[in-house]
């Protein structure tokens, strides 16, 4: 179990250590601290996401987990701090980064199809080229025959299916993922999380994922970092290596994933009344 | 409705009235409503007549070119008023205020300014089409959905792009709404208009018969122009019942 799970109290030191053990990010998260008024949602947060990887951000809700998706994202400002992809500053929404909306966000107005190559739609590709792209990917989050189909016309696991197509059709570098399973029923959000993992291992882009259910980031996760309340900052990193090559059925029975599962629950037991 | 167990078709009360109308205009009671079969007859006779036809065509002028002012000009001043805090500011206090003022007031302040003719009848019925049609898209604007805002932004849509392939559409149903509202109420604008101007249209045409007392001719416009308002109402019902089939669901 030594060397799996790496404590990482916030330090000069620390941060040194990690960003020497992993130098190839893709994402780096800089002292970042936002405020929204009086309420400090991030302080002085620092993490790096190893390209490549999975990583989940982890913990219980209000504790800034989308604030700091969406400052990645560059759909807010930090309040001070810096974010940095591929060594540039985000200033803004690039190209480089898309973003899976928790409530899936589809135009309710517009096929599958449509939806899936909106994306493309705005960075002006030609209608024929964007939806032979857009018909790939929903091949391959498994919508074949709904192309046409309304969002209103499929189930909460479908709809964001076709957000997940819609991400991965731009073909950004950097997933974002916003608590995406969580309006989804139970057996389908299982089904989604192996075919998270078999994406993660075949899309070679960097996923950036937010969750509060504990088994489901060891579940998926290279890395986990593990948020505490208000100001929001990260606690730990767990980098789960043990299984990650195994069979994605046995998996939740591996011993190393039951260890992990109950060592997060034990030091966010404390921060659930 | 059922009677005696048969299904009667919508409206037929409608039939009940009409007698009623028909019963009352044959007692002879008052000059001022003659028998409804008299008007009927009366409005198949002066349907195609040169001055009907040009009544129809001048009102239809003015009525189209207030509702499109209104649209062209109402829809985006909506959206960008939903959309830009400061310009809301400086405009919301305007459009409450011309919303419910006693725009039939303003009439003859128009006729000051614009003269008595076209310009002053497409001015009125603007004025009372857009404050509604404004209201409405800004309240259709604030309600969507601050996600897909920011599904726009971070697939980097363009401000064009975001507004009509955005915006536009998620606003669309209470838009519809704010348009039905303001055509009918351009319906009454445009009559108004006319009766306070009177020189054209059915203002004239209101104008002649009632100082002539031709009581059947004058029922007979009066009848055609709320079968008009009414289908146009109906229409637009219509449309935004299947426009409201995709806002329901999102
Ligand atoms: N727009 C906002 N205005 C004020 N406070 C906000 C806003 N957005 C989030 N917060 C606060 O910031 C904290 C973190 O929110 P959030 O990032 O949504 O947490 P999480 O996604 O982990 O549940 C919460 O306490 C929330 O109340
Ligand atoms: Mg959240």
């Amino acid at each position: 179990m030594k060397g799996i799970i790496v404590a990482m109290p916030q330090t000069e030191a620390t941060m040194k250590k990690q960003t020497s053990a992993a130098p190839d990010s893709a994402v780096s998260v800089r002292n970042v601290s936002k405020n929204y008024g009086t309420v400090e949602a991030l302080k002085n947060l620092s993490l790096e996401f190893p390209r490549g990887q999975l990583t989940s951000l982890l913990g219980p809700s209000g504790c800034g987990k989308t604030t700091l998706l969406k400052i990645i994202a560059g759909l807010l400002q930090p309040t001070s701090g810096r974010i940095e992809v591929n060594g540039a500053e985000v200033e803004g929404p690039g190209p480089d980064r898309a973003f899976v909306f928790q409530d899936f966000a589809l135009l309710p107005w517009a096929s599958v199809i449509r939806n899936v190559a909106f994306g493309l739609e705005l960075r002006g590709v030609a209608k024929s080229e964007r939806e032979s792209i857009a018909e790939r990917y929903i091949r391959d989050v498994g919508l074949t025959g709904f192309e046409h189909s309304y969002p209103h016309e499929l189930s909460g696991g479908m709809r964001q299916r076709v957000g997940l197509a819609r991400a991965l059709s731009v073909d950004a570098q950097v997933l974002l993922l916003d608590e995406p399973f969580s309006a989804v029923d139970e057996q389908t959000r299982r089904k989604f999380q192996e075919d998270l993992l078999s994406l993660v291992k075949h899309e070679n882009k960097t996923f950036i994922f937010v969750t509060h259910s504990i088994e489901e980031a060891v579940y998926v996760s290279d890395q986990i970092a593990i948020l505490l309340p208000r100001p929001s900052r990260v606690s730990e990193i767990i980098r789960p290596t043990g299984f990650r090559h195994k069979d994605v059925d046995s998996i939740r029975r591996d011993p190393e994933y039951l260890d992990i599962v109950d060592q997060i629950w034990a030091s966010l037991r404390s921060y659930v009344e | 409705m059922t009677v005696f167990g048969y299904r009667l078709p919508a409206m037929s009360s409608l039939l009940v009235w009409g007698l009623l109308w028909e019963i009352i205009g044959r007692l002879g009671l008052t000059f001022f409503i003659p028998p409804l079969s008299e008007v009927i007859g009366t409005l198949f006779e002066i349907i195609g007549t040169p001055a009907f036809l040009k009544a129809l065509s001048e009102t239809s002028y003015a009525f189209f070119s207030g509702v499109t002012i209104s649209i062209v000009v109402g829809i985006p001043v909506g959206i960008l008023m939903g959309k830009s805090r400061l310009l809301d500011e400086l405009l919301l206090p305007w459009v409450n205020i011309f919303l419910s003022a006693p725009l039939t007031a303003l009439v003859p302040v128009l006729m000051v300014l614009f003269g008595f003719g076209m310009t002053s009848i497409i001015i009125t019925t603007t004025l009372f089409a857009i404050w509604i049609i404004i209201l409405n898209a800004r309240a259709g604007v604030m309600q969507i959905n601050r996600s897909l805002v920011e599904m726009g932004r971070s697939f980097g849509a363009s401000p064009l792009d975001a507004f009509f392939k955005i915006y536009l559409w998620a606003a669309l149903p209470e838009i519809l709404g704010g348009v039905r509202i303001g055509i009918i109420r351009a319906v009454k604008g445009v009559i108004i208009g006319q009766l306070l101007i009177s020189i054209v249209g059915f203002g004239a045409l209101f104008e002649l018969y009632s100082s002539n007392f031709l009581m059947s001719h004058f029922w007979a416009v009066l009848i055609v122009l709320f079968a008009l308002a009414f289908s146009i109402s109906e229409l637009l019902a219509y449309l935004e019942r299947r426009v409201a089939y995709y806002a329901a669901k999102r």
